[in-house]
């Protein structure tokens, strides 16, 4: 299967930013018919490596080798051109466009000098046949989900006879099926030769479908591997380069919490059939102080909308919440936050962040907000504040002054969470918080997750990850296809199993 | 295992048809494709005027008045064409009057000084052009926003009219004369040189945008110029062209207007970006780019033209109520935008 | 030394202070008498006092479109909001019986601002409430204002013969032109209202991350509505100004094409055109530098028209110096701090320029 020739070789690739190496000396090959994840952390360098790879940036020193031959591209049309073709995370496609011109634009087919569109959309339903996708190719790509956006930008991909594939964090957005379906395509292109870099956060996934690791840590390379060859907890040991302890509290089903404890008292926020029409059919939640509400279900279950609707991000047309026993309207995130809701998005950089302003602005601005404008925060205790949040979370680097946007993804997703906590909540909703940071991060904000619990919070926990939200969950919401269909309490003998076979089991009853 | 995505309604009339009945109830039920809305909206705003016209005043109804649209705005039809491909990028040209009034006086001055018609007319269009790269690239290499830099060329061009002559200049050259006198007739209706040159730039327009590289280049750009940039899409050349072709057209359109009114003038065109801007908005194509189409344009410049009609035709109002009544549409259509764009959601 | 000196070059006010400087130098090279100040009749003069003066009404129009701005939008109709202001107040003072009366022109003046006010706030509410693009928005009024002030005036130009108007104008306080001291005054509480408060740094939020912001829980609609209702007002008072020197309204030239000029100041004076952070105090010199350019051009005795040609090259000069692309292009590439996004990071497209929005949030 794999050739005795590497097709893509780079050695002692080097890159540097204003104020930060981000690749030093790193070597990275892949062969033809093979499938190499990308691993490490964030800040670890795999995607400036990929932009290297892929004309977006050039490198500082070191060489890039195709096929025997050094290459430098200064573009990503050169790269492009000599055959590696790149999928990136936010699928870079133009929705605006329809799918089969997505698939082919810059070489459509032509006629007498004019774009031939019957041509190109019949060679496009042919190859997304050809795949087993069967879509309206002439509809606008934006009308589609995100997971067939993704197939559509590899199968234009596959398309130009790539013989390197780029795959950078694919599967971050997909469900189960969804990434079985994106694994069964790159099957096929190994099959036929392709040679394809793969960069995921996703372990499970990469022992599922790579033949090869190669595992960077603070823009060096820590070494290349044999997936056979490498067990789970030195891969993970190589990428985080912690003791293990963290490791094995990852390892091992944590203790689940009794749900008993919180039975007697009055819910801190409790949902009476909240409902929208077009987002999640009428569904009922009670949230305790100390309790983890966790929320299961597959992509496009329906999972944000719940937490948009308590957080009154979206407008709810059915049902009331009551805080404390008592009904409330939140029509507004400014309505839930005056009631001590928080809301910490998924969308760090769209939903979350203001990119410009600093980690300290970012921090007191919902606070702020609540006060209003004519009512400052005094400096002094701006300055406090924020100082104790840095250093409880641990945010890195430990400058408030510092654009937000020059952190990496795990420490922004900390100066969020810094934000939300500053504002006391009775209930906090975190959706997605683990999404796209590392390990180490990860296990950081699960432990504080318990913690806030203790503490006396209430906290609604949303995950893809089944196993993250049976840790830390004392009840478990589960939904399917915009409905929540079950609810169950975290004890003995729940595991991932029950929790999919309830989903399974929800579609059989519409 | 297939893939399919059952969120979303395919863009096809809804119900198989089993009788009679049913037919009917296809044709109520019927929903354009949901991109071409806007641009149906235009189009029945346009024919309600004129069906307005029509009924209140007699003579509206000749042939003659809906072809005097298109002579009175020959130029405006040419620079709004420009000024489509710039805003489909996402981009924007104020410098397009300036443009217009620039090569209206180079014309003049250079034709008063004895310059044959066939190295003017070259030379003010290469001019325009070359204005229009310049500040592409300005806007490309330097990534500094097309709205500061075109604003920089309307202060360039309209500078640089000045300083070339602060009055206006008569035109006799017999190739302007003839341009301008000729006319074009089909029985008892007539159309300038001037129309045939806009309808051709049209069509021209409408196949490149439609049928070419470049075109749907344009469009990627529009929808997301980072993922062009990253599809290999030649986001550069396209840029600096979109802004080269506006240039161009606003010079074409100058020369159209020296057909129309044989002189150059510092004082022509003030503002005239405003309109061709106001009619790629009534078109419906939205300033953030990648969507609209230039038929649009067409119908939003004939839209501007039949406005300032009814008014002529109305006498008693003046030009000021043009301008009311012009906002007042404007709000209307940026209203309909608006709905169309949160019912697509 | 070194260290100093690359400090101070890279403070985002020096590149336009230094262009102001030299703008003001060449001027008093070209005529000797450019930096005289005279007082006569307790009031002062000169060409430095006529630029504060005459740069008076684009100060006030700049500093709300600064704000406007920082929330990324823009406000097209200022000049057509400084036309029916002015033609507003003239109209109602032309109609008195006693022209000179202050009551009377207090009310002119009353009412100008209050239309000035209802007009922003009209913008703020197309804008926020309505959800239209800012530049679609203030184009209807950039329009049909200019129609409105035209409809007031009824196209002539009406004179009004009124001392307490004219001191507006052309009054001075404390040998100060009375002008000036408005226009420093606005700006100074446009400075104290968004720095004092906690409204600056919700102004640049919502300008940064519209979507954010509401999730945060910040009120951006009302905030945007009290930045276009304050811009109107800033150009209502400027058209006050306007119409009291040259005592009388004008429909159809009053405040035309200053929205261009403002847009210029603000960002020659470094805020951004996609929103977010913002600089008054850049504004301010922004402007002392386009009305310096209009100033020397004419002491220095170049036609006028001509002015439009400098303010085109200053313009591109200082755009260009800014730009950080132009910067690497020609001085090196080490400061390629623009494009080049944070490591780890895709490269993220400009997502928040009016001009480059990804998603049509319309």
């Amino acid at each position: 299967m794999t050739d005795a020739r590497p097709v893509l070789t780079m050695r002692g690739i080097t890159k540097r930013f204003p104020g930060v190496t981000a690749l030093s000396e790193v070597d990275f090959r892949l062969f033809p018919g093979e499938v190499h994840a990308l691993m490490g952390e964030n800040g670890a360098g795999k995607s400036t490596l990929l932009k290297v790879l892929t004309g977006a940036y050039t490198a500082d020193s070191g060489t890039v080798e195709l096929d025997g031959a050094p290459v430098h591209f200064a573009t990503p049309l050169q790269a492009q051109q000599a055959g590696i073709s790149t999928v990136y995370q936010e699928v870079n496609l133009c929705t605006n466009l329809s799918v089969a011109e997505n698939i082919f634009i810059g070489r459509e087919p032509r006629r007498f000098g004019a774009v031939h569109w019957r041509e190109l959309r019949r060679r496009a339903a042919e190859l997304l046949a050809r795949l087993q996708i069967e879509i309206d190719v002439s509809a606008d790509l934006g009308t589609y989900s995100l997971a067939i956006q993704q197939m559509v930008a590899i199968a234009r991909a596959l398309d130009v006879d790539a013989k390197v594939l780029v795959l950078d964090e694919p599967t971050s957005s997909l469900d189960a099926s969804e990434v079985s379906e994106l694994f069964r395509v790159m099957r096929r292109a190994r099959e036929a030769g392709v040679a394809i870099a793969f960069v995921t956060h996703f372990l499970d996934q990469v022992y599922e479908i790579s033949d090869r690791i190669t595992v960077l840590r603070n823009g060096r390379l820590v070494g290349e591997y044999l997936t056979a060859d490498l067990p789970q907890v030195q891969l993970v040991k190589a990428m985080i380069g912690k003791d293990l302890e963290a490791l094995e509290r990852l390892e091992e089903p944590k203790e689940k919490a009794s749900a008993a404890r919180t039975q007697n008292q009055r819910p801190v926020v409790e949902a009476v059939e909240l409902g929208r029409r077009g987002s999640v059919a009428p569904f009922s939640i009670a949230i305790h102080a100390g309790e983890v509400v966790g929320l299961a279900g597959l992509l496009g279950s329906g999972r944000t909308e719940v937490a948009r609707l308590l957080f009154g991000a979206d407008r709810a047309d059915h049902g009331r919440i009551l805080v404390n026993g008592e009904p409330v309207t939140v029509r507004t995130p400014r309505g839930a936050i005056a009631h001590n809701i928080a809301f910490c998005s998924e969308n760090r950089r769209t939903e979350g962040l203001v990119g410009e302003l600093t980690v300290r602005e970012n921090i007191i601005l919902a606070l702020q907000a609540a006060r209003g404008w004519a009512r400052p925060i005094p400096r002094r205790r701006q300055d406090e504040l924020v100082a104790k949040y840095i250093s409880a979370l641990q945010i890195n680097p430990p400058d408030p002054n510092l654009a937000v946007r020059d952190l990496s993804g795990g420490n922004q997703q900390k100066v969020m969470l810094a934000r939300w906590l500053i504002t006391e909540p009775r209930l906090l909703i975190l959706d997605e918080p683990t999404r796209g940071i590392d390990v180490g991060a990860k296990a950081e904000i699960q432990r504080l997750v318990v913690q806030l619990a203790d503490g006396g919070m209430a906290l609604l926990f949303i995950s893809a990850e089944l196993e993250e939200v049976l840790r830390l969950s004392h009840k478990i919401a589960i939904l399917r296809d915009r409905r929540v269909v079950s609810e169950i309490a975290n004890s003995e003998g729940v595991d991932a199993d029950r929790i999919m076979a309830t989903i399974a089991s929800g579609a059989q009853e519409s | 295992m297939t893939l399919t995505d059952s969120t979303v309604a395919p863009q096809t009339p809804s119900g198989q048809p089993r009788n009679g009945t049913d037919w009917w109830q296809r044709v109520l039920h019927y929903r354009p494709p949901q991109r071409y809305v806007p641009l149906l909206a235009t189009a029945g705003v346009l024919t309600t005027l004129y069906l307005l016209g029509r009924a209140n005043y007699p003579r509206f109804g000749r042939p003659q008045v809906v072809l005097n649209i298109f002579i009175d705005n020959s130029f405006l039809f040419v620079v709004a064409v420009g000024m489509t491909f710039v805003i489909l990028t996402g981009g924007i040209d104020l410098s397009v009057g300036s443009v217009v009034a620039l090569t209206t006086v180079l014309s003049a001055t250079l034709l008063s000084h004895g310059w044959p018609a066939y190295a003017v007319l070259p030379l003010v269009l290469a001019i325009g052009a070359t204005l229009g790269l310049g500040m592409g690239s300005i806007i490309h290499y330097f990534d500094i926003q097309p709205f500061i830099v075109t604003l920089a060329g309307l202060f360039l061009a309209r500078g640089l009219t000045y300083s070339i002559s602060t009055s206006s200049i008569p035109i006799r050259d017999p190739f302007w004369t003839f341009m301008s006198q000729e006319r074009i007739s089909f029985g008892r209706q007539s159309i300038t040189l001037g129309v045939v040159i806009a309808l051709v730039v049209i069509l021209v327009g409408i196949f490149v945008l439609g049928y070419t590289r470049l075109g749907r280049t344009v469009y990627a750009i529009g929808g997301n110029e980072q993922s062009a940039l990253l599809m290999g899409l030649p986001v550069a050349r396209t840029k600096v062209a979109v802004y080269t072709i506006s240039g161009f057209c606003s010079a074409l359109g100058g020369v159209l207007f020296t057909f129309y009114l044989p002189s150059g003038d510092p004082l022509h065109a003030v503002g005239m970006e405003l309109d061709a801007i106001a009619a790629v908005v009534i078109g419906g194509t939205l300033l953030t780019g990648g969507s609209g189409y230039l038929v649009g344009t067409v119908l939003g410049v004939l839209t501007l033209g039949l406005i300032k009609t009814i008014l002529n035709f109305e006498g008693t109002l003046t030009s000021w109520w043009a301008k009311i009544v012009i906002g007042l549409l404007l709000f209307a259509f940026i209203l309909l935008q608006r709905l169309v764009i949160a019912r697509r959601r | 030394m070194n260290e100093l000196l690359k400090r101070l070059t890279g403070h985002r006010l020096f590149w336009p202070i230094a262009i102001l400087a030299l703008l003001l130098i060449t001027s008093a090279i070209v005529s000797d008498d450019f930096f005289s100040i005279t007082i006569r009749e307790g009031a002062l003069y000169g060409p430095l006092i006529n630029i504060l003066r005459y740069g008076a009404v684009l100060m006030l129009v700049a500093v709300g479109m600064t704000l406007v701005i920082a929330t990324s939008g823009i406000d097209l109709s200022v000049g057509a909001v400084v036309a029916v202001s002015g033609a507003l107040a003239c109209f109602w003072i032309s109609r008195l019986d006693d022209q000179n009366s202050v009551g009377g022109v207090l009310t002119a003046v009353a009412l100008a601002l209050g239309l000035s006010v209802v007009l922003g706030a009209w913008n703020g509410f197309l804008v926020a409430g309505v959800g239209i693009q800012p530049i679609v928005a203030t184009l209807i009024l950039l329009v049909a204002g200019r129609g409105l002030a035209q409809l007031i005036t009824e196209g002539q130009i009406i004179t009004v013969n009124s001392a307490p108007y004219a001191t507006i104008g052309t009054g001075y306080l404390f040998a100060f032109p009375v002008s000036v001291i408005i226009a420093a005054a606005v700006t100074a509480l446009a400075m104290l209202l968004t720095r004092r408060t906690a409204l600056g740094m919700l102004i640049e939020a919502v300008g940064g991350n519209a979507e954010a912001s509401r999730l945060a829980g910040i009120r951006a609609r009302r905030i945007k509505v009290l930045v276009y209702t304050f811009s109107g007002f800033c150009a209502g008072v400027a058209g006050l100004i306007y119409s009291s020197n040259v005592r009388g309204a004008d429909g159809n030239n009053a405040g035309l094409f200053i929205e261009l000029d403002a847009i210029l100041a603000v960002v020659i004076g470094g805020t951004s055109l996609a929103g977010g952070r913002f600089t008054l105090s850049g504004t301010v010199v922004g402007v002392l530098m386009i009305q310096s350019l209009t100033t020397s051009i004419y002491a220095m005795g170049v036609p006028p028209e001509t002015s439009m040609l400098f303010k085109a090259l200053v313009v591109t000069a200082v755009c260009l110096i800014q730009s950080p692309a132009f910067r690497a292009k020609v001085f090196g590439g080490r400061r390629w701090a623009a494009r080049t996004p944070r490591a780890g990071e895709p490269p993220g497209p400009g997502a928040r320029e009016p001009g480059h929005r990804v998603e049509v949030r319309a």
